[in-house]
Order: structure tokens, then C-alpha cells, then sequence
């Protein structure tokens, strides 16, 4: 009995090591309350003065993990010049990848740079949670400050209209081909697909022709919500509706999100026009396409960035064009971005580092010829890409003008993007789900998922079940 | 070895009456003599080395499964303040209809490893040791996936399972005129999969335990069973097997263990998919704790790891209680 009970309690100790690994993850806490926007002081000056200030260093999201040496030669440049700028400022970059658990990890363990980046759907909830420094006043002495688009300034606000993030980049969805693919398929590259019928039948091509998948699709990471959610935006429909006392209800078994999953039954297992991969996820499907294996994917406007500098694209098999839109009223294409943020865990001096350096990184190009000059030509002289498309974060004369001001160096195919640019700004452009958005993606992931490797996956059932489990996720708040 | 003293007078400490706490007090000089005669024999010294296991086995390990505990009756996202909520993080789990989901899937791979994992070590053990030359290096190969690490192995497995017919196991499949299959795409396929994986990388070390065992059966009773006219079925069933039940009976409940804390190799393969099919417990811990970029459920992930490991632990203690009548030490 002693052996038993000697054994029993090592077996024990060997199971107690299950629950090690979460709570682990757990002993590095950081909770520090936000700052109130009666401490937070102006920052941008005109003319900086180095004696006025003290010495004071930030960290700042640099690029993702993997980008090639010259674009962090480009970055190191920019840094350089900003800290001759602003004397009294060191900048240290940190690599970094949003992406939503590693994401989760770096907030619950204080380990996100001073400077970071968040997509518009976590402006609302870090807002609420106290995780994001408010810089209203910061932000609001910038000279631009009044000149920002309210329908994208909005996903940094709180309730009341203070500021706690910066938008720094808009995208739309479009449709990414691969140019080459479409030649050696007989198909005109310069007259991409503008119909969903259109974008099947030439699917069924490139993958008979070029023996790749056609047409791909996201599934993984919370991409195939993101993915399906645009297809249903573009046809009409809706993931969520808001009544007027602001209660959330979910909608993602609506007739388009059906009809867009039907769409790829169709072309999965009738025009098997789709591959055999479906486990993509942002980057794996970056990397098939970058590597000749995807002939056409919804992805973001502003991805050609991404696929010169972490997937070696060639930059002649881009092309990109609109999302077809249905003639249904509702229809729009999704559109999203990226804010930038200040770590809670920062001193006041940091604070005013950190806007000085939005101001500079992120702001300056978008609206003043000088900024948007010295940007471009910092990218051109490291073989960065200048021009790639983007929407709007002020007015559209603004981003006109900025266009304007760096067209002489301007390095991207802009004809190849040219199906995407003549269109996009007739496009109504409708915003993410507000409510539990990752969430909302999330729950949907396994519903594409099971339409891509399920033959006989029951559309309805699996639609009901989602909808069913975001309601929850929204009703718990 | 006797106990030293001054263990012997804290062994005694909570049966002292009054007039033993007197005698005490008036022996306090004795006390003092006895105690540094403690620390100046090898009392000091013990502490000394027992101290940092302590701090790091306390720090990392207790410290981390006392909190979890704590963490799996409040509502925590280890950004806003922690609210104890009672036994609601363990009634969510229950109702979430993906928790009935991963315990199946786990229970299907635990089944899988066991109908493949278990057998193919002994096999290639038994096999091995009957190999005259070169035994040191089949043992070396054997034992070489092992030290691979787990994230190398699933992205080179991850290559092998290319799902298009030019994939390196769909081309293999090729000559014979099987497939292509489409392995990790697929519901029906993807747990079969990780197994396949999972026994490569995990058989090595089963296989120099089993080895190990295997050569300390004494050559005589093999001797005798060939003078009886045993077969080699009849000295493997009546020779070998009895003397690998000890061993037999704890890698398999070590195995066990680790498929139910099955983690990396879905984690890296499919990420729970497709449509859930391999979705573990550990994954849905991992769900639970990081899915939302807003700040995870950290009570409901803890409360499931407690679940877990108390399931665990109830099901080690059970099974080695049934089984303690075959073990060869008990």
C-alpha cells in the first residue's frame, strides 16, 4: 500500500504539470490604469528644442519578424532621421507581427512595445479596458488633427470622442490575381474578373490550365470569418445589427454569408477549382501566392508591401482589382486599418515621445509635402516599394495631393494596379463588425473550414450553430 | 540513518504538555547546543542544496498550479481586475459544446497512438534486440527523431503531407498506385495524421526503454524454454512479456498522459482544424486563454486545466490501483 500511495502521489504530481502551461503564461501581470486626458500634455512643436527636454528612450513596432534587410536598412534610416529631429528621443525598434494570440500574450505580459499597432477592431475593446493611453490632447495639437476622417478616427475614439489611438493606414478588400497565371492560362491579366461568375469561370481556367488552385481562400487564424464576412459584405449582407437601444444581435446565417459559402461549395467540390490547400491563414496564403500557387484571393489593397518585403513576390505576377459588388442595395466592400497605440506602461515623457514619433512615422508622409517626400525617397534609396494603393485617412484631396507629391517616385506597377485604383473610391466602403469582431471571426473559421473539406457540410446547420455561439459571446459581453 | 535532534524535537513538539514545554524552556542552552551541532554536521549543508530546487520548483511550478487554481474561479483576462465568479468558469466549460467536441478528438488520438504507438516500439525493440551487429547504431537511429524538436518535426511533416499529388508521401503513394490523399485537409484524415507523426517523433525513446528492459532478461531462461521446445511466440509470450509488465504498464500509462495533454503537434499542424476535428483539450485551453487579441478567458482555461489534471490524476491513481497485482514491484 505504501508503494500504491508512493506511486499514486508521483502520478498526481505528473498531472498537475497540465496545468502548469497556462498559468505560467499568467506570473508576468502587468494591469496599470489609463492616464486621463487632464495629465496628458501637448507634444508636437514646431521647432523642437533639445535643451528643453529630457534625455527619454521608446520602443516602437519596427517590421515583422522575416523582412528583408533592406527594408530594416529603410526603417534604421528613418529612425536615424527622426532622432536628429528630436535629439533628446531614442528610438529602439522591436519587430512585430499582430496577430491575435500573440497579441493576447504580449498584452497580458506587458511585453508590447511603447509604440504598437492594432487593427480597428480592437480599438473599441482596449479602449474599454484601460489599455490604451489616452493622447486626445497630444493628438489634438498636431496641425491635422481637424482634418482626420471621422468614419476612421472613430475606431480610435471612446464614447465621448476622446482620442486613444491614430489611424495610420486604411485598406480596402480586393481581389489579388496573379497575372502571370493568367497569361499562361490564355486569360487577359488587364481585364480581371468583375462579376463572382466571372471570377468562378476563370477559376476553373487557371486551375485547369495551370494546374494551381484558381481561386483560395483563407480559413485559419480567424481569416476565414474576416474572408467570409467580406464575401458577404460584397453581396449584401450583414454579420450583425445593432437595434436602437444598442442591443447587438448576430446575423452571420443571413441569406448572403449562405449563398457567398455556397459559392465555395461550388468551386471546391463541382469546378474543383480551388486546390487541395485549405488551411491558409494570412501569411501561408501571402506565401502561395507570392509563390505561383494561388491564381486569385480576396486579400487587403495594401498587401504588395507585405509580399516584396517578407514573400519575394515578383512584382509582374501582381494584379489587383475591386470586389464585385451585387447589384443589392446593401453591398459594399469591406474595409479596415491598422491604429497606432501608446503602452499604458510609459511615462508622461514617453507619451510625448511616442505621438512625436506617430507624428513622424506614420503621419507626416499622409499629409505634408516635406514628410511624404522624405519618406518615399528613404524606401526608394532601400528598394522599398512607394506608391502601393491605400484609402483614405483624411480627406480624398489630401491623399490626392499626397499622391501627388511623391509621383516622380513612385517605384510600384501602378498600370498593374490601375483595375483597383480606377474603381475602388465608387465602392461604398462598410466597416467590420463592431461587437466581439475576432470573436465573430473566429466562430466562423470552422464553418469554412468545413465547407472546404466537407463534401456534404450541411451549410444551414453550421450557420445556425455559429450564429448561436457569437450571440452568446455577445449576450456574455 | 536516526533522525537528527533537532527533527527528533519537532517531531515531538505538537505532543508537549505543560510540564514538557517547562522542561524545555529550562533546557534551553541544551536546545542552542543542539541545533548548532545540527547545522554544523550536515544540516546546513542539506538546506543549502535543497534551496534552490525549492525556489525554482516553488517559483515555477507550485507558485503557477496554486494561482491556476485561484485563476479557475474568477473571471480574469489578466487585464482588468479578477472577479471571483464561484464554480461559473467550470459550468461554462461543461456547456460549451466544443469542450464534449475536444474531449472526443483527444480520446480518438489516445486511441490511435495506443492501437499504433504502443505496439510499434515493442516490435522494433524485440526486433533490435535480437540484431547481432550494428546494434549501437540502429539504436542511434531509432532514438533519433527524439531529439529533433517537436516544431522542426511537424514543419518537415508538414512538407511530407503536401496535399498535392507531387507531395512527398502523395508521390510514394504514386508508384503503388494509391492516392493522393489529401492528409491534413481533410476531417477524416487529419488526426490520423498527427498520430502518424506523433509515433515517429515519440517512438525512439519507447524503444531504448523497451531495449533496456529487454536485455536484462537473463539468457538462461531463454536457454531453458529452447530445451522445453517453446517457440519463439511461447518465449515471448511466457519469457519476455512477464518481464517487461512493469515497464509495459508505466510507458503506457506515461503515454497516456501525454495524449491527453496533446498540444504541439495540432497546434502547428492544423490549429484545431479542419471544422474542429482536431481540436484537442490542451488546444481548447489555449482557445480559451489567447483566441481573442482583446484578453483571453483566462478562468475558463484555468478551470479547464484543472479539470484536467484532476481527471488525470483520478485516472493515474485508479489505474495503477487495478493494475497493481500485475506490476512486478508492488
Amino acid at each position: 500500500m505504501a508503494v500504491m500511495t508512493h506511486r499514486g502521489l508521483r502520478a498526481l504530481a505528473l498531472a498537475a504539470s497540465a496545468i502548469v502551461v497556462v498559468s505560467a503564461c499568467s506570473a508576468a501581470t502587468t494591469t496599470t490604469a489609463p492616464t486621463s486626458a487632464a495629465s496628458a500634455a501637448p507634444a508636437a512643436t514646431s521647432e523642437p528644442s533639445a535643451a528643453a527636454h529630457k534625455p527619454v528612450t521608446i520602443t516602437v513596432a519596427s517590421l515583422r519578424p522575416g523582412s528583408t534587410q533592406d527594408a530594416f536598412d529603410a526603417f534604421n534610416l528613418q529612425t536615424s532621421q527622426f532622432e536628429a529631429k528630436y535629439p533628446w528621443i531614442t528610438v529602439n525598434g522591436q519587430e512585430y507581427n499582430w496577430t491575435a494570440p500573440d497579441f493576447t500574450a504580449a498584452l497580458a505580459a506587458g511585453t508590447l512595445p511603447d509604440v504598437y499597432t492594432i487593427p480597428f477592431t480592437d480599438g473599441k475593446g482596449l479602449i474599454q479596458q484601460g489599455q490604451l493611453v489616452n493622447i486626445d490632447a497630444r493628438v489634438r495639437a498636431l496641425p491635422y488633427a481637424s482634418k482626420f476622417n471621422p468614419n476612421v478616427l472613430v475606431n480610435g475614439q471612446d464614447a465621448t470622442g476622446k482620442i486613444f489611438a491614430v489611424p495610420i493606414q486604411a485598406y480596402a478588400m480586393s481581389l489579388t490575381y496573379n497575372r502571370t497565371l493568367f497569361t499562361q492560362a490564355g486569360l487577359d491579366p488587364t481585364k480581371p474578373p468583375t462579376t463572382w461568375d466571372e471570377i468562378e469561370a476563370d477559376a476553373k481556367i487557371i486551375s485547369t490550365k495551370d494546374n494551381v488552385a484558381g481561386f483560395s481562400q483563407m480559413a485559419t487564424q480567424n481569416t476565414g470569418g474576416w474572408q467570409l464576412t467580406t464575401l458577404t459584405y460584397a453581396l449584401g449582407g450583414r454579420m450583425e445589427s445593432t437595434d436602437a437601444n444598442g442591443k447587438t444581435t448576430a446575423t452571420v446565417n443571413n441569406p448572403q454569408t449562405k449563398a457567398a459559402l455556397q459559392m465555395l461549395q461550388k468551386m471546391r467540390w463541382t469546378d474543383g477549382s480551388m486546390g487541395s490547400t485549405f488551411d491558409y491563414n494570412w501569411g501561408s496564403m501571402n506565401q502561395g501566392y507570392a509563390s505561383g500557387q494561388v491564381g486569385m484571393f480576396v486579400g487587403g489593397s495594401d498587401l504588395y508591401t507585405t509580399l516584396i518585403q517578407n514573400d519575394n513576390l515578383t512584382p509582374a505576377d501582381y494584379g489587383i482589382t475591386t470586389i464585385p459588388l451585387a447589384s443589392d442595395p446593401n453591398a459594399g466592400v469591406l474595409g479596415g486599418g491598422t491604429l497606432a497605440a501608446v503602452n499604458v506602461n510609459t511615462t508622461e515623457d514617453q507619451r510625448d515621445a511616442a505621438v512625436d514619433w506617430i507624428d513622424f512615422y506614420y503621419m507626416n508622409k499622409l499629409n505634408t509635402q516635406a514628410g511624404a517626400v522624405a519618406d518615399a525617397q528613404a524606401l526608394v534609396a532601400n528598394k522599398q516599394p512607394v506608391g502601393v494603393p491605400s484609402l483614405p485617412i483624411f480627406d480624398k484631396a489630401t491623399y490626392d495631393q499626397s499622391q501627388q507629391w511623391i509621383k516622380d517616385l513612385i517605384n510600384v506597377p501602378t498600370d498593374q494596379m490601375t483595375p483597383f485604383t480606377s474603381g475602388i473610391f465608387q465602392q461604398p466602403l462598410v466597416n467590420e463588425p463592431r461587437v466581439n469582431t475576432q470573436d465573430l471571426y473566429a466562430a466562423l473559421d470552422p464553418v469554412v473550414q468545413a465547407v472546404l473539406t466537407d463534401k456534404n457540410a450541411d451549410i444551414d446547420a453550421l450557420l445556425n450553430a455559429a450564429n448561436t455561439t457569437v450571440q452568446a459571446i455577445i449576450d456574455k459581453g | 540513518m536516526p533522525p537528527s535532534p533537532l527533527l527528533r524535537r519537532k517531531a515531538d513538539a505538537p505532543s508537549m504538555g505543560l510540564r514538557a514545554q517547562a522542561i524545555a524552556a529550562s533546557s534551553a542552552p541544551l536546545v542552542r547546543r543542539q541545533r548548532r551541532a545540527w547545522l554544523t554536521r550536515d544540516g546546513l549543508s542539506t538546506l543549502v542544496f535543497l534551496l534552490p530546487l525549492l525556489l525554482i520548483f516553488g517559483l515555477f511550478s507550485w507558485f503557477p498550479i496554486i494561482r491556476s487554481v485561484v485563476m479557475s474561479v474568477q473571471v480574469t483576462n489578466l487585464v482588468s481586475t479578477p472577479r471571483f465568479v464561484g464554480l461559473d468558469n467550470f459550468a461554462n466549460v461543461l456547456a460549451d459544446p466544443l469542450f464534449g467536441k475536444a474531449v472526443a478528438n483527444t480520446a480518438y488520438f489516445a486511441l490511435l497512438a495506443l492501437i499504433i504507438g504502443f505496439p510499434i516500439p515493442l516490435v522494433l525493440a524485440v526486433i533490435m534486440s535480437e540484431v547481432r551487429r550494428f546494434k549501437g547504431i540502429y539504436s542511434a537511429l531509432a532514438y533519433l527523431p527524439v531529439v529533433i524538436p517537436p516544431v522542426v518535426s511537424v514543419l518537415l511533416w508538414r512538407f511530407f503531407f503536401d496535399p498535392r499529388a507531387a507531395g512527398v508521401f502523395n508521390t510514394i503513394l504514386g508508384w503503388v498506385g494509391l492516392g493522393p490523399l489529401p492528409w491534413l485537409q481533410d476531417s477524416g484524415w487529419a488526426m490520423p495524421s498527427i498520430v502518424l507523426e506523433a509515433t515517429w517523433a515519440a517512438a525512439g525513446g519507447t524503444v531504448i526503454i523497451y531495449l533496456a528492459a529487454l536485455l536484462s532478461v537473463p539468457s538462461e531462461l531463454y536457454d531453458a524454454a529452447d530445451v522445453d521446445g517453446a517457440t519463439i511466440w511461447q518465449k515471448i509470450r511466457y519469457v519476455t512479456l512477464p518481464h517487461l509488465r512493469a515497464v509495459l504498464l508505466i510507458t503506457l500509462i506515461l503515454q497516456l498522459i501525454a495524449t491527453a495533454q496533446l498540444f504541439t503537434e495540432p497546434f502547428l499542424f492544423t490549429g484545431g482544424g479542419p471544422a474542429n476535428a482536431t481540436i484537442t483539450v490542451l488546444l481548447l485551453i489555449y482557445h480559451y486563454a489567447f483566441q481573442n487579441s482583446l484578453g483571453g478567458d483566462y478562468g475558463m482555461a484555468a478551470a479547464l486545466s484543472v479539470m484536467l489534471a484532476v481527471f488525470l490524476g483520478v485516472f493515474t491513481a485508479g489505474y495503477l490501483w487495478l493494475t497493481r497485482s500485475w506490476s512486478t514491484t508492488s
